[in-house]
């Protein structure tokens, strides 16, 4: 019983991504969405890279440009375990592939670890972006371990399951995924809590003093760096799995950026904030990519209005509400928020607008595409639909201000309420939410 | 738990889009998966715009089956997996073909991809029509009953530029790019000098990393000191550009056979320098058609010229969807099956009047291929250079008709 | 020794190149602390300004109003951007630059397309400056050596005998100390920071007709850059200026030598097959590998002297 009411999130979490897919099951062909499923796949492994970055950078304090070399290196370990296995070679049940790539990661990690972790802050930085460059030329170069530009392609239908379970469909491997997401998560939970977690946090803070106090901070950063890469490495196994081929680019720069971008936008801080910010960037990528031509301009402002005005992350934004949700006054917060919500929206619509405007007049128009909104086409270059837009972004901006100052005077006041401590807030984290909403 | 809600609102928008395309029925949908945004957009960006333009022209002729084609673009950025995801998208949707022109490891997965899906869904088919994944592998060792290849692979493409060689060049010297494709562009390039011009001597053998140099002249002093009178190159993009623009600076008394310097962007990177020295091995030219004297070809291309102010070079894409359209209405049906069986060994004249032929064994087509070289006092210039591409030597289907190893497993009568 | 003297002056020539686009980062770096992931994209900035104005009114001017252009976008950026940033720490600006760097690649998309546009070296410096072995030295090249050349002796003078040159060195070194000796620190920083993106800038008018003027050109620009600057050492112009040229030469003189492991092996007696293990990595020659040594080199430098080559502070 206690059990439960300690851990009623974890179990909810499972009850709603298990159900999750099912609202896009397409009942008239009896099939579950490809798409759906390997989306939400997808952002399981990303969570579990992101948690496992979050290890080094939330932890540790160590910013790592190179992280994807372990989710890299892991996948194309369980890659190749997974063909000696199919040749026969050894037998391994398909549900531990994703431990055969962990241990690869933390091989990797070990050995790599060795190297870059001689140095922390930028220095720590700049050497794990040199050896991210370096693997990933190296990954296109050597065909006998990488396979080359092909990669290791690998087919997962092993027959050798636990659970009798062939995984042949999507929906077997994401329900994979979900348990090793949930095992991954909870050690990576417990593990903050252990002595090398706590050590990490220390030497994060202080490194001198962690010194002192007897700890030799380089073995802290070693360690933490091959633990990070045993979940990277777990990852990366799953990666493996779903798509059944491994790549060069799962040790490119942008799978290490993504891992940065989802950690900082989710909220470094808490536990989940990663988790959050995964499920944002996977979206964008490979969601609203397929809706605009300009997502990657989307992504670029999501950033930049995340580090001005909500540099928590949105894990931040929730925290933030939590003394005022202690005191129970959540609700006098309704107000303000539901006035502010259509003028953010006015915002946000203005703005998208204009860029899909822009974007299409200029790169649209040249792919033959027409703008079109609820199957009217638009005439980009009509002068209507750009001062509706301008109109939009002026007005709203200037209705949001006006609302977001009565937000703060609420705030404030309920702040001073609930604990007569002032955080650092500020009031334009709805334009932050709208933002993310937006993509 | 306001986040929560954001989320699931927000990804029952994105996929309500993105499966609103479903709904639309009556088209025959072709999932077409290139680089869109990004460092590389320019290549999806040129090929979506042309092949808009062929689907309109062949649906203006009726389409197929009294259905219309139409293009769905996915964005993979590059990457594999993004494509595997396009891939799963386009089977939700039961569209019938997935397209992909760049990249031989994208087209690797697809392979790989649908090959899987094809057999663990025998019920949700489909075909993947490659536009320019060249690497021969992709038919021989790694061919697949689903895969059809629109473009000539390396080693069909090599022994064309080996052919374009003219007599007097006995010296040359090979640059690629270290990866898949670099690679077998040296191997196969290597293989046809050997076997049609003993004579020429390779003086320089070359690999460069992919994408990461900056100034080729280091390398030009090299092929100077080499005494090569000829630089092969299967180079593409910045690697292409920069490599020609340092010869031309250095004022090398050199020709630069490539593959891929007539394609968009090319001729500005190039610019005025490269008159008479650049050859490109390519499936089209838009001085082709007057210089046959063929009128039909030449208004065509010439309305998309005037439509997108943009060159028109992929030909191959039109021989694409009139093996479709001649597919589809000799299954009778749009199931990618029928479809598949209906392709093998179909053949089709091109709208240059060129006789092409999709070969049974490995689904390659076999269809004619031009040597263009930029210079100028063409009729259709290239990029508002001032120079265009003159068709220097055609290479006929019959003459690129090279074997094959591919052992094609056909799916079980079902 | 034609090779020699050839690869000499081209590695001369792309090491001034790059240090045209580390200098300024470096200043950037080494005072604010920002890992400006936008600084390429300054580089494209500048070669498109430059293409735009240089069809109005000439390569000329264009050499002089790009560069300020961009510092000015610079100025803005570091005013209403990175400053209100600042307080969240130098992981938000760096993500702030790099969000800066993605919005400014699709910009310049819309604004000039996804092809490269023709950009060209101006006619007046159009012409092979001389021969030597045979090889011609294009004159825009000479000119290349030149600005860049003048821009060195400017920014050491500037730092050195003017009293923002002054105050800027000690910011460099002792940021709080300069500031607790009541300079305007915000305003060096904003000074610094158009600076900097001003020389991206000039860097980008005349490397973006030497290379190819496209969207990807920061693209592929970026790392390079960072290595430089890092490997050069924080806080040290010269370090940067002799890793710039360092960087430039080796990877000019990799091209030229042939040689991989393998050989070095069979000096030695030892001699590589198919079978023995590693093969693969034993047979890569050097100049498979030329334009990786950077990262190597930087990988070893940190590895052994995090402040880099001549830096002042560890990094």
């Amino acid at each position: 019983m206690i059990m439960l009411r300690r851990h009623w999130p974890w179990l909810l979490a499972v009850v709603i991504l298990l159900a999750f897919p099912f609202l896009f099951y397409d009942w008239s062909k009896g099939r579950h969405s490809g798409f759906v499923l390997t989306l939400m796949s997808e952002i399981g492994v990303m969570a579990i890279f992101a948690l496992s970055y979050n290890m080094l950078m939330g932890q540790a304090g160590l910013l790592s440009f190179g992280h994807a070399v372990l989710l890299g290196m892991g996948a194309y370990c369980a890659a190749h375990v997974v063909l000696l296995v199919k040749a026969g070679s050894f037998w391994l049940p398909t549900e531990l592939v994703p431990l055969a790539g962990g241990l690869g990661g933390l091989f990797f990690g070990y050995v790599f670890g060795w190297l870059v972790t001689k140095q922390r802050a930028t220095a720590f930085a700049m050497i794990t972006m040199g050896l991210g460059e370096l693997v990933s030329a190296a990954a296109l170069m050597f065909m006998g371990f990488f396979g080359g530009e092909g990669g290791i392609p690998i087919d997962r239908v092993m027959d050798t399951s636990l659970v009798g379970v062939r995984y042949t469909s999507p929906w077997q491997v994401y329900c994979l995924v979900l348990v090793w997401a949930f095992i991954a998560a909870a050690l990576m939970r417990l593990q903050m809590q252990t002595p090398l977690g706590s050590m990490a946090n220390a030497t994060r803070d202080n490194f001198e003093r962690a010194q002192f106090v007897g700890y030799d901070p380089r073995m802290v950063r070693l360690y933490q760096f091959a633990l990070a890469g045993f979940f990277a490495g777990i990852a990366g196994g799953l990666y493996a799995l779903i798509y059944e081929i491994v790549t060069f680019d799962t040790v490119s720069a942008g799978k290490s950026a993504n891992a940065l971008l989802a950690v900082y936008i989710g909220g470094a801080g808490g536990f989940f904030g990663p988790i959050l910010g995964t499920i944002v960037v996977v979206l964008l990528q490979s969601g609203v990519s397929l809706l605009s031509n300009a997502w990657l301009l989307y992504v670029g402002v999501l950033f930049i209005v995340m580090v001005m005005y909500a540099p928590g992350g949105l894990i931040g934004l929730v925290f933030m509400h939590m003394p005022i949700w202690r005191a129970g006054r959540m609700r006098e917060l309704l107000v303000p928020y539901v006035k502010a919500f259509p003028p953010a929206l006015l915002v946000m619509l203005g703005f998208v607008l204009l860029v899909e405007l822009a974007s299409f007049t200029t790169i649209g128009a040249a792919q033959g595409k027409k703008f079109s909104i609820a199957g009217n086409t638009i005439d980009t270059l009509a002068p209507m639909p750009w001062v509706v837009a301008f109109a939009a972004l002026v007005l709203g901006g200037l209705w949001l201000r006006r609302e977001a100052r009565g937000f703060r005077e609420r705030w404030d006041a309920l702040m001073e309420g609930a604990k007569g401590v002032k955080p650092a807030s500020d009031p334009k984290i709805q334009i932050a939410k709208t933002q993310e909403a937006m993509s | 738990m306001l986040q929560g809600k954001w989320f699931s609102a927000l990804f029952g928008i994105v996929l309500g889009i993105a499966g609103g395309h479903a709904l639309a029925q009556g088209t025959i949908k072709v999932a077409y998966t290139d680089p869109l945004s990004g460092p590389f957009a320019q290549v999806g960006d040129a090929n979506l715009k042309q092949m808009q333009y062929i689907i309109d022209y062949i649906n203006a002729k009726g389409g197929a089956l009294g259905k219309k084609f139409e293009l769905v673009p996915f964005d993979n950025k590059s990457q594999p997996s993004d494509a595997l995801i396009a891939l799963k998208s386009a089977t939700d949707q039961n569209m019938p073909f997935i397209m992909q022109c760049s990249g031989s490891n994208i087209a690797a997965a697809l392979i790989d991809g649908v090959n899987k899906h094809n057999d663990r869904n025998p019920d949700n088919r489909i075909i993947y029509l490659n536009c320019g994944a060249v690497a021969t592998e992709l038919t021989n060792e790694q061919c697949s009953f689903w895969h059809f290849r629109f473009d000539l692979h390396v080693g069909m493409k090599a022994e064309v530029m080996v052919r374009a060689l003219p007599k007097d060049v006995t010296k040359v010297y090979l640059i690629n790019q270290d990866y898949l494709f670099g690679q077998s562009v040296q191997r196969e390039v290597k293989t046809y000098l050997t076997k049609l011009r003993p004579d020429v001597q390779v003086v320089g053998d070359e690999l460069i990393p992919l994408g990461k140099v900056k100034d080729f002249s280091p390398y030009l002093t090299k092929i100077k000191a080499s005494g090569a009178q000829a630089l092969l190159t299967g180079n593409w993009g910045p690697d292409m550009n920069l490599l020609i623009k340092a010869g031309v600076d250095a004022g090398a008394d050199l020709r630069y056979y490539t593959f891929y310097a007539h394609l968009a962007g090319g001729p500005t990177a190039i610019g005025v320098g490269g008159e008479n020295r650049v050859l490109a091995v390519m499936s089209f030219g838009e001085n082709v058609a007057p210089e046959i004297g063929n009128k039909e070809a030449e208004e065509f291309t010439k309305g998309f010229r005037e439509k997108h102010k943009f060159d028109f070079s992929a030909a191959g894409f039109r021989t694409i969807f009139e093996y479709l359209q001649a597919a589809v209405n000799k299954a009778g049906s749009v199931d990618p099956t029928k479809i598949a069986t209906a392709m093998e060994d179909l053949q089709v004249k091109d709208f240059l009047g060129y006789d092409t032929k999709m070969r049974k064994e490995d689904h390659q087509i076999i269809t004619e291929y031009f040597v263009g070289i930029f210079k100028k006092g063409v009729k259709y210039e290239a990029e508002g250079t001032g120079l265009g591409w003159a068709t220097s030597a055609t290479v006929l289907a019959k003459d690129v008709d090279q074997p094959n190893t591919c052992k094609m497993k056909r799916p079980t009568a079902s | 020794m034609e090779v020699f003297i050839v690869s000499l002056l081209n590695g001369l020539v792309y090491g001034m190149l790059l240090f045209m686009l580390a200098s300024g980062l470096t200043l950037i770096l080494s005072m604010m602390g920002v890992l400006n992931f936008a600084h390429a994209s300054a580089y494209m900035l500048g070669a498109y300004f430059a293409y735009t104005i240089s069809q109005y009114i000439g390569f000329w001017p264009a050499l002089v109003i790009a560069p300020l252009l961009c510092g000015l976008v610079g100025a803005a950026i570091e005013m209403w951007g990175l400053r209100r940033v600042h307080r969240n720490g130098h992981i938000a600006e760096l993500l702030f630059t790099f969000g800066l760097a993605l919005i400014i690649e699709k910009v310049v998309q819309m604004s000039w397309g996804l092809l490269p546009v023709p950009y060209r070296v101006p006619e007046l410096l159009d012409f092979p400056l001389f021969k030597i072995y045979g090889t011609q030295f294009p004159a825009y090249r000479a000119f290349m050596l030149a600005i860049s050349a003048l821009m060195f002796g400017a920014i050491w003078l500037g730092l050195t005998r003017t009293r923002v040159g002054l105050v800027i060195q000690a910011a460099l070194t002792h940021p709080d100390m300069a500031s607790a000796l009541g300079h305007n620190v915000p305003r060096i920083f904003t000074l610094v920071f158009a600076a900097g993106t001003a020389l991206a800038g000039l860097a980008g008018v005349i490397g973006g007709n030497y290379q190819v003027t496209e969207p990807a050109m920061a693209f592929t620009m970026g790392p390079i850059v960072f290595v430089v600057v890092v490997f050069g050492g924080l806080g040290s112009l010269s370090g940067c200026f002799i890793a710039s040229i360092l960087m430039g030469l080796i990877q000019t003189f990799a091209v030229v030598f042939d040689v991989s492991l393998a050989d070095l092996l069979a000096k030695f007696g030892f001699v590589v097959t198919s079978t023995t293990p590693f093969a693969e990595v034993l047979n890569v020659t050097l100049p498979r590998v030329g334009a990786l040594l950077p990262f190597l080199m930087l990988v070893l430098i940190l590895v052994f002297r995090p402040r880099g080559l001549m830096g002042t502070r560890d990094t």
